[in-house]
């Protein structure tokens, strides 16, 4: 415990800018970073990528709310043409789905932060983790083309038969997502590989920061559901060019099968995109807090429940489907287990602010909405769990409200969160925090805008994907515009806030929240290799040894 | 803890790393168990991906038994067995190259990988005679399927040439490389070239087989017509009672139903014998052998990259990780092909 490596005792001298070599400044040109193995690179890669990919995904959306500002009764007056409107949610969707969330917070901020936070110079097979960054480009380049081929309007999830039947580039989109699905695989194997090989000596696996526990059971459903959507989508592609027949009625194959294999991997795959989330959370409320964190073992062990139950409840999706009833009541039963852990969570990471000393500064802003926004996710939940509502609600907006809580409100902010936690220590940069809270508060009150309103257009009946509504729903569907303007702007406050920052932000301290986990005993940002030597292990969440050093504007540890 | 015991911090930096030693890794057991456990968890995606198949041939089974029952007279068990056989062996010499590999015996290793290479060549090349054979017949995946019918012409376009023009110019090539080994005499070029080359015939070897076991089976019409009358013997009726007009037209019947009319109930030929039933038939069957043949190939690709490395002299008793895992994948390679052969070719 008292071992501290020799630079972290003396934390004044490397912070004189510009004479420490890190990360990004230890080689220059762009092969360096474009052949590069350094796991901190390859996750800035990913991130400059995945958001763009975000960017691109919220102007669709920005163009479906814009749309729906008239009940476009006639279609002739409508901004778009009812096609060109289907077009567009199904990009917003595959786009979010495929090309942000999955690898937001795992392939930019894991792959960033898991070989820090372990102490190890990078993850286990580097080029492979090299090899999954071009993967995703190749996949994102498959989607470009089916955005500019035009006409993909299957929506994301692909559904048989019209997936069979559409004029649009299916072919090119699910062999998108079949190479996405294999960056994500191999992320996830690299991601559980490293954390069982290669923690350093004293780091036993309940010594582990939150972050990895969640990481790591995201990669176990990186692993196990993947694969199930490759075949799928491959199977999709064959029906198309071959005729397979697997998915197709007039073949007597089965187009419920379809939803089956879709729905196998993409529930899981809700938790691909939440878990990380949690982990980001658990960080930053016991950070921000001060104050260990409460129940680091049910919280471990709940991230591991929600994976393993994750796997057992995608029926849920298709109670309308036809099913047998049996099934439908196993689905639904196995459904609400999952609110369990997540209970836990929530629960537990209130708790962890009871009696701290709360900073109230833009990543923890960020991580109470979120606790806010999951918990009206997870809540409304229920009531697409339970059979009976399930029938009246499926397939309305109440649907789109629940997941985009959940999605949105629960991963995009927490991923705002941590990429505001971590962002010091990845630039080096530290951000103007009083124009991030305002961003946080812009994007809390538009997020809640544009969805509140969502849940009564659906209980009131209101179909998703509809390019047109009856004029009853005007006022709502308005109120929901408005607020997804605003929440825009929000995104760009906060993006404006991290670029400012970039050119004209003080120089970060090594650790200027307070953490206690190992990333905040290297520099910032780190250097090439992360540690000059194995740093040793204490409790990840002690921070009775962590003091506040004016000089340098950030913490250090006592010794 | 299952990872090895990292050396004390302070020492870190004055360890040696050689070269075949990553150099973020602590030791040769560190990288060792990586690698391991990274290629069982491959392992584990490659069993989900196939499982998504195996899925839908369980479904499909069991919903149209007599589909299966059916189709699976098409299917030449000999030529099936012969390519188990040939994957077994091959799964003995993958074993065998690890351990010379762990020996450091060079030309050992390099043999083993070799006589991998070959029988996965072997193997492609019968895959190739049954391929083409089906094509020939118009047994083709869905919607492209033929109805069967007795006598009919097969086709005359030359599938087994086009599937053997790639192995033939790579023949070529790994001829042309072995001379280039000869002329520069570099016992690396030649000692790579040389089972590139007995792999490459191989192929054909494979294929001179298939042919001869196929032609055994029955060539061509009277393979299929012999099938035909053995099914429809048991449910007593001969292929002369099907009229070839009624077998095609019950393409555009609504399918669904035709299983389930009584007065056709037991005739499960002309009802079977369509696109959505044996085409979906033959759809699962392209499809799963077709993925495992790709396996194969990959695999093929990986063993010689390791056939590069042997012969550079890489491995020994420290650094064989990759021998190792590739092994691995081997097995798992073949042990999907047992699964495969009695589900597809042992049904009836």
């Amino acid at each position: 415990m008292s071992v501290v490596t020799k630079p972290v005792t003396m934390p004044a001298p490397n912070l004189v800018a510009g004479e420490e070599d890190n990360y990004l400044t230890h080689s220059s040109g762009f092969l360096s970073w474009a052949l590069t193995l350094d796991h901190k690179r390859i996750g800035l890669m990913y991130l400059t990528c995945v958001m763009a990919s975000f960017a691109l995904g919220g102007i669709l959306a920005l163009l479906v709310r814009i749309h729906l500002w008239n009940p476009n009764l006639d279609p002739t007056q409508a901004l778009f043409s009812n096609k060109v409107y289907n077009q567009i949610f199904t990009l917003h969707g595959a786009v979010m789905v495929f090309l942000f969330i999955i690898p937001s917070i795992p392939a930019a901020l894991g792959n960033f932060l898991l070989p820090i936070m372990l102490g190890s110079k990078d993850v286990a097979f580097p080029r492979l983790n090299l090899g999954s960054f071009y993967l995703w480009v190749a996949g994102a380049l498959f989607f470009l083309f089916s955005m500019f081929a035009t006409g993909l309007d299957t929506g994301w999830t692909f559904y048989t038969p019209y997936s069979i039947e559409s004029q649009g580039p299916v072919v090119a989109a699910t062999m998108g997502v079949f190479v996405l699905g294999f960056s994500s695989i191999f992320t996830g194997l690299n991601f559980i590989v490293t954390i069982n090989t290669m923690r350093p000596p004293g780091m036993t696996w309940f010594r582990m920061p939150l972050f990895l526990w969640a990481i790591y059971s995201t990669a176990i459903i990186q692993v196990l559901a993947t694969p199930v959507l490759g075949i799928t989508m491959l199977l999709l592609a064959a029906e198309r060019i071959l005729g397979i027949g697997i998915f197709d009625a007039k073949m007597n194959g089965d187009p419920v099968a379809f939803q089956h294999f879709f729905w196998f991997y993409s529930h899981p795959a809700v938790y691909i995109m939440i878990l990380p989330a949690m982990g980001i959370i658990s960080e930053l409320m016991s950070v921000h807090s001060h104050k260990g964190i409460l129940g680091y073992r049910m919280i471990a062990y709940s991230s591991i429940a929600i994976a393993l139950f994750g796997f057992l409840v995608w029926g849920h999706h298709m109670f309308t489907s036809g099913m047998a009833d049996v099934t439908t009541i196993v689905f639904s039963a196995l459904t609400f287990t999952v609110s369990i852990p997540s209970a836990i969570k929530v629960f537990n990471w209130i708790g962890t602010m009871y009696q701290g000393t709360v900073s109230l500064n833009t990543p923890m802003v960020y991580a109470l909405a979120f606790i806010f926004l999951f918990t009206i996710g997870g809540l409304t939940g229920l009531f697409l769990g339970a059979l009976s509502t399930d029938m009246h609600l499926h397939a309305t907006y109440f649907v789109v409200a629940h997941f985009h809580y959940v999605m949105m409100g629960g991963t995009l902010v927490a991923f705002l969160g941590g990429l505001f936690h971590w962002w010091p220590k990845m630039t080096g940069k530290m951000f103007n925090d009083f124009a991030g809270i305002v961003s946080a508060a812009i994007v809390f009150v538009g997020f809640n805008l544009t969805f509140l309103p969502q849940f009564v257009l659906g209980t009131r009946g209101m179909p998703r994907r509809y390019a047109s509504y009856a004029l009853e729903f005007q006022d709502l569907h308005r109120l929901s515009t408005i607020g997804a303007v605003m929440l825009g702007t929000g995104l760009l406050v906060a993006a404006l806030t991290l670029l400012h920052s970039l050119f004209y932000g003080s120089k970060a301290p090594r650790n200027p929240w307070g953490g206690a986990t190992l990333e905040w005993e290297c520099s910032s940002p780190p250097p090439h290799d992360n540690f000059s030597s194995a740093p040793t292990v204490g409790d990840p969440y002690d921070f009775s040894n962590i003091e506040y050093d004016p000089k340098v504007g950030g913490y250090f540890k006592k010794k | 803890m299952t990872t090895a015991v990292a050396p004390a911090p302070t020492e870190h930096d004055h360890h040696e790393h050689p070269s075949w030693l990553a150099h973020h890794f602590d030791d040769a057991e560190q990288q060792f168990d990586a690698g391991k456990m990274g290629m069982w968890l491959f392992l584990v995606t490659e069993v989900l991906f196939f499982s998504g198949m195996f899925c839908a041939y369980a479904l499909y089974r069991n919903r149209n038994p007599e589909v299966f029952e059916f189709c699976s007279t098409f299917l030449n068990e000999k030529l099936g067995a012969i390519n188990t056989g040939v994957l077994l062996f091959s799964s003995l010499t993958m074993a065998w190259a690890v351990r010379a590999s762990q020996l450091k015996e060079t030309k050992t290793l390099i043999g083993m990988l070799g006589a991998t290479l070959g029988c996965a060549a072997i193997f492609l090349g019968v895959k190739a005679v049954e391929y083409s054979h089906k094509w020939a017949l118009g047994l083709f995946p869905g919607k492209f399927y033929i109805s069967q019918v007795a006598g009919a012409p097969h086709s005359e376009v030359p599938y087994l040439w086009y599937l053997s023009i790639a192995p033939l110019v790579m023949l070529v090539c790994f001829i042309l490389y072995y001379i280039y080994g000869i002329v520069t005499a570099s016992k690396f070029h030649l000692r790579v070239a040389g089972p590139l080359v007995i792999a490459a015939a191989c192929f054909f070897g494979g294929v001179g087989l298939g042919l001869v076991l196929e032609a055994e089976e029955g060539h061509g019409d009277t393979h299929a017509s012999a099938s035909h009358q053995e099914h429809s013997a048991d449910h007593a009726h001969t292929d002369a009672a099907i009229p070839t007009v009624n077998l095609l037209s019950t393409d555009t019947a609504p399918l669904n139903d035709v299983a389930t009319t009584p007065a056709e109930s037991n005739t499960p030929d002309s009802s079977v014998n369509q696109k959505g039933m044996a085409g979906l038939f033959f759809s699962i069957y392209y499809c799963m052998t077709g993925v495992h043949a790709f396996h194969i190939l990959g695999g093929m690709l990986v063993i010689t990259w390791l056939i590069v490395k042997a012969a550079n002299l890489e491995f020994h008793s420290k650094y064989y990780g990759p021998v190792d895992n590739v092994g691995l994948y081997w097995h798992l390679v073949d042990f999907i092909w047992i699964f495969l052969f009695p589900l597809l070719y042992l049904i009836t």
